[in-house]
């Protein structure tokens, strides 16, 4: 089997790569690549994302043919996928950081701020939260509900459906932090950077 | 429940750990790596490395230390001292370091802050601020607190989070190494004043400076080093001292 973590120029994936190699170890191949015909024929496509939704999604233009080789890959091909951050936060149809930007559509919502609530919450929200398991899934195996995992984001997806919804984290509010449809996955959350239990997240990504 | 976050620091110079954890059976004392690792392990919510490399020569040290400890460590890693451009971020970012803390370069020219936060996100850009009380006021100090600047730390940090630092690192020049407690007038002020999170630093010398921090100074994070590195407490003692005071803690 081989996982392509989708490098498409945006942001900090080095700690993406060296969490994913570490659950490979030889057993899996993990390729670091934007080149269509390498995300094309694997088995699975890892999507991370940093900085601001509108950043990622025009470095993602930026990349001739690239949404459309992952469109085809997740809604035609339903092969799995693991949007990580602002790569889950583009799975939304449309996103309000900076300026309001058209995500990639694939699961219906929206992308907006977290109320801080009049600075009661400093954003970014930035460190170790509980997760709230409200779904079953397989990306869980193993992972107790309440677990703690690293987040660092200001914005938060907002599905439509929300049948998607995996877990939630409570900052300001009960917001998103993980989502299933189908074959797509997405964790607010950073699991490469959450200890063992992160990367248990990536191994049960990885055994899908 | 979002958690506060305890942060031991690593000082390494020339590639090796100069002020680190001596209490251990320690294979080397001096690999960065194996040091962090205890400290992961050991439940820290993230790990610091502060180059103290004072040669241009031997900077490059620092990126072989980043590059290897990321592989080994899954939880944040921040790094600071010595960063002077959007190159030098790139190319610890690449290695592997999750954020950077940026110092002298910031108060010598916040664009270094502007641009690095809209190129690389606001999540990866820290502002070391390094502050000593001047009367009723504190002023920055840069060059690891060598240089006096004249600036307002009040003032400098809402400026910097206008320019899009995602954290401040706020030690206090007065109390560093002093094991004395964090300056907590100049906590609370700057947490009160910006809507990012502050992270204390500089004085602690007991588990009950780490409250302090977090409950009088309005801390998300505190950083210490010494009452870590020489046995006097693990991260898990910290861990359970805050717990035990209703501070909410990752255990």
């Amino acid at each position: 089997m081989n996982v392509t973590i989708v490098d498409y120029k945006s942001g900090n994936i080095s700690s993406v790569i060296n969490s994913f190699k570490e659950v490979a170890q030889n057993k899996v191949k993990i390729e670091v690549t934007s080149d269509l015909n390498k995300i094309k024929s694997s088995d699975k496509v890892v999507l991370p994302g940093q900085g601001s939704f509108k950043s990622c999604i025009d470095a993602l233009n930026t990349i001739n043919g690239l949404v459309e080789t992952l469109d085809n890959f997740a809604i035609n091909n339903k092969k799995p996928l693991l949007g990580i951050c602002v790569g889950l936060q583009m799975f939304a149809d449309v996103g309000f950081e900076e300026t309001e930007t058209k995500g990639l559509g694939w699961i219906p919502g929206k992308v907006t701020k977290i109320d801080n609530q009049n600075g009661e919450y400093k954003l970014p929200h930035i460190g170790w939260n509980e997760i709230n398991i409200v779904k079953k899934s397989k990306i869980f195996k193993d992972i107790k509900d309440k677990s703690h995992m690293y987040f660092v984001h200001s914005y938060e997806f907002i599905p439509n459906d929300k049948n998607v919804i995996l877990a939630t984290t409570n900052y300001s509010s009960n917001h998103v932090c993980v989502v299933e449809k189908e074959n797509i996955f997405g964790t607010q959350f950073h699991p490469e950077k959450s200890d063992k239990k992160g990367l248990k997240i990536i191994n049960n990504f990885i055994d899908l | 429940m979002l958690k506060n976050r305890i942060i031991p620091c690593l000082d390494v110079k020339n590639g090796r750990v100069v002020k680190g954890i001596n209490f251990v059976d320690l294979k080397d004392a001096g690999d960065p790596v194996e040091q962090a690792k205890i400290y992961s392990d050991g439940g820290a919510d993230e790990i610091c490395f502060l180059d103290i490399t004072a040669s241009n020569e031997n900077r490059d040290t620092i990126y072989e230390v980043v590059e290897k400890t990321s592989k080994k460590c899954f939880v944040p890693l921040t790094v600071g001292g010595g960063i002077r451009s959007i190159e030098d971020i790139n190319k610890l970012l690449n290695c592997g370091a999750d954020k950077v803390s940026i110092n002298t370069a910031a108060v010598q020219n916040s664009k270094v802050v502007a641009d690095s936060s809209k190129k690389f996100g606001s999540q990866c850009i820290v502002v070391a601020i390094d502050a000593k009380q001047n009367g009723k006021k504190w002023e920055i100090f840069t060059h690891g607190g060598r240089n006096s600047t004249g600036i307002d730390a009040i003032e400098y940090a809402k400026k910097m989070e206008e320019c899009g630092a995602g954290e401040l690192l706020v030690t206090s020049m007065d109390r560093d190494g002093t094991q004395v407690g964090y300056d907590i007038k100049l906590m609370s002020k700057i947490s009160s004043k910006v809507n990012i999170p502050v992270i204390a630093s500089g004085g602690v010398g007991n588990l009950n400076h780490l409250l302090e921090g977090i409950e009088l100074g309005g801390a998300s994070a505190v950083l210490a080093a010494s009452i870590f590195h020489y046995g006097k407490h693990s991260i898990k003692e910290a861990k359970e001292y805050l717990d035990s005071k209703g501070i909410p803690v990752r255990i």
